[in-house]
């Protein structure tokens, strides 16, 4: 039996620089081929978003301005007792955000935040995940991020772990379907899922209105919608590691602009 | 016919099974017997009387393919002068397959100047959906388009 | 009171068709669905919508279950005079909301 050829060894070194000059892992979107899933979206559902006289979502932005100026708590105060106008304050927030936190440790994301400020500050109890209330002060602040850069959390040393976890979570098996989450959103965005296009999963619109919801909800929400679609036991709202995840993901999103409030099917 | 216990037992979680899968799919909504061609021609007979249903003149405009049926942008648009003497009075929405046959029905006068509206649906499954226009003459005019429903592929339970 | 979001321009020309939009947020229980120990949910919609344009009635819908969550209408009509338009939603149990925009006609 003849001998195997010896790779040469001009192919071992190009695949050696190959490997090494990547900034992203196999499997990940290129840099220059990330983009929202509202560029594929339906022409109506794209007009849905656009139009704020017409986004639903802009119903809970709504509320959550008449809630920035609401006095709570019992230190009877409201958010512009400390902040202001959002419109000045809140301005490039939500593309922090998960954040890290020091006194606590690790970090928090923007609805963990809100409610920090309202035990701490305003003396008021925490809004639960996924209230109305919670979702409208989310979607008021995040919409005042509009249009600007999600920014790069790796910037943060302190956020390494947490973005790793999160990536050790975005590509681990999960439930009876035993997939991962880059199956679909890395190896596998713009084909179709039972009619639906498949998206790459970058989150620059939340909280957003879902169709499926008729109603706006968080990130945390969707991920869980796909936990339980994979057949996996979703993670508790709050969760150390659905914050990390979160965070993960907006590190995936990093660079692309700000489209809260989304209007997604 | 005499059935152990276990056998009765087997075919009771079978078939319970096999709704789960069925139900996780529909979500929570079991959808009635309801909406049928037949029930769609007997709403429109109740607005529309013994008078003839021309076509034309009416333009009902929905993506013929949906992303999710529950909300479903959908407008209608009727080609008239809509002056005190010549224009739409009303515009019904009709559907094949809903529970209930009626979508919504929109009342005009000549003031509109346009007989124009648009608004969202639930459409429940691929379907036919009509609009059906009454003109001051009470003449009635209609258009239909028909609509297929896609669905999410991963849909929460709770 | 549910929260609206309603779109008027501040300002027209006399005779001039302008396009109004309204949105209201409700979640328009359908009445079709069970819950998950299989009871029906109870029937909870906007029925009817009316604008009103200085006291006269410039359109009017009835809406039923298949009307999507959080309802919204889009419609015209001319621009006659300056004034008050009003807008008034109701339906089951009891629901009522109004909203209303200001119109400078010139």
């Amino acid at each position: 039996m003849k001998a195997p050829r010896p790779l040469r060894a001009k192919t071992i070194v190009m695949v050696t620089l190959a490997v090494v000059a990547s900034p992203i892992a196999a499997g990940e979107i290129p840099a220059d081929q990330r983009r929202s899933s509202y560029d594929v979206m339906s022409h109506e559902t794209q007009a849905m978003q656009d139009d704020d006289a017409s986004n639903p979502g802009m119903l809970w932005v709504l509320d959550g301005e008449a809630l920035w100026h609401l006095k709570t708590g019992t230190a009877d105060k409201a958010c512009t007792d400390c902040h202001g106008e959002a419109s000045a304050s809140m301005k490039g927030i939500a593309t922090r955000y998960p954040a890290f936190d020091a006194e606590r440790g690790r970090a928090l994301d923007l609805t963990q935040r809100i409610n920090l400020c309202r035990n701490e500050h305003q003396n008021a109890t925490s809004l639960p995940y996924e209230s109305k209330e919670l979702l409208a002060l989310t979607a008021y602040v995040a919409r005042l991020s509009r249009g600007l850069p999600i920014a790069d959390p790796a910037a943060d040393e302190r956020l390494g772990a947490s973005i790793e976890a999160g990536r050790q979570t975005f590509n681990r098996r999960q439930g009876q379907l035993n997939l991962t989450c880059a199956q679909c959103h890395d190896d596998n965005w713009n084909k179709q899922l039972a009619g639906n296009p498949v998206t790459q999963g970058q989150v620059t619109g939340y909280p957003l209105y879902r169709l499926e919801w008729q109603g706006i909800g968080s990130l945390q929400r969707r991920m869980r919608n796909c936990m339980i679609g994979m057949r996996a036991e979703p993670f508790e709202y709050g969760a150390p590691e659905l914050v990390d995840l979160e965070l993960f993901m907006k590190w995936r999103s990093r660079g692309l602009r700000i489209e809260t409030p989304a209007v997604r099917p | 016919m005499s059935e152990d216990f276990s056998s009765v037992t087997r075919r009771r979680l079978l078939k319970a099974a096999a709704a789960l899968t069925v139900g996780t799919g529909a979500r929570q909504i079991i959808r009635p017997a309801g909406a049928t061609p037949a029930t769609m021609q007997t709403a429109i007979r109740t607005v529309v009387g013994e008078s003839r249903i021309n076509n034309g003149k009416v333009t009902l405009d929905i993506p013929p393919l949906v992303e999710n049926g529950n909300t479903v942008a959908c407008s209608v648009a009727v080609d008239s002068p809509m002056t005190p003497a010549d224009y739409v009075k009303a515009i019904h929405i009709f559907n094949e397959k809903n529970p209930q046959p009626n979508v919504i029905g929109v009342y005009l006068g000549p003031r509109a100047g346009r007989a124009k509206f648009s608004t969202r649906i639930r459409l429940a499954d691929t379907q036919k959906v009509m609009a059906i226009a009454e003109l001051s003459d009470g003449s009635f005019w209609s258009d239909s388009v028909d609509v297929v429903i896609t669905l999410g592929a991963c849909l929460e339970d709770s | 009171m549910a929260r609206a979001l309603i779109s008027v321009p501040a300002k027209a020309g006399r005779g001039e068709i302008i396009a109004i939009k309204a949105l209201i947020s409700h979640h328009m229980e359908t009445g079709f669905r069970h819950s998950t120990t299989g009871q029906l949910i109870a029937r909870d919609i906007i029925t009817s919508f009316v604008c009103r344009y200085n006291g006269e009635e410039i359109f009017r819908a009835d809406l039923f279950p298949a009307t999507a969550a959080n309802p919204f209408i889009s419609f015209y009509t001319r621009a006659t005079e300056s004034g008050t338009i009003v807008f008034e939603w109701t339906g089951d149990n009891g629901f009522a909301a109004t909203e209303q925009a200001a119109i400078s006609v010139e």
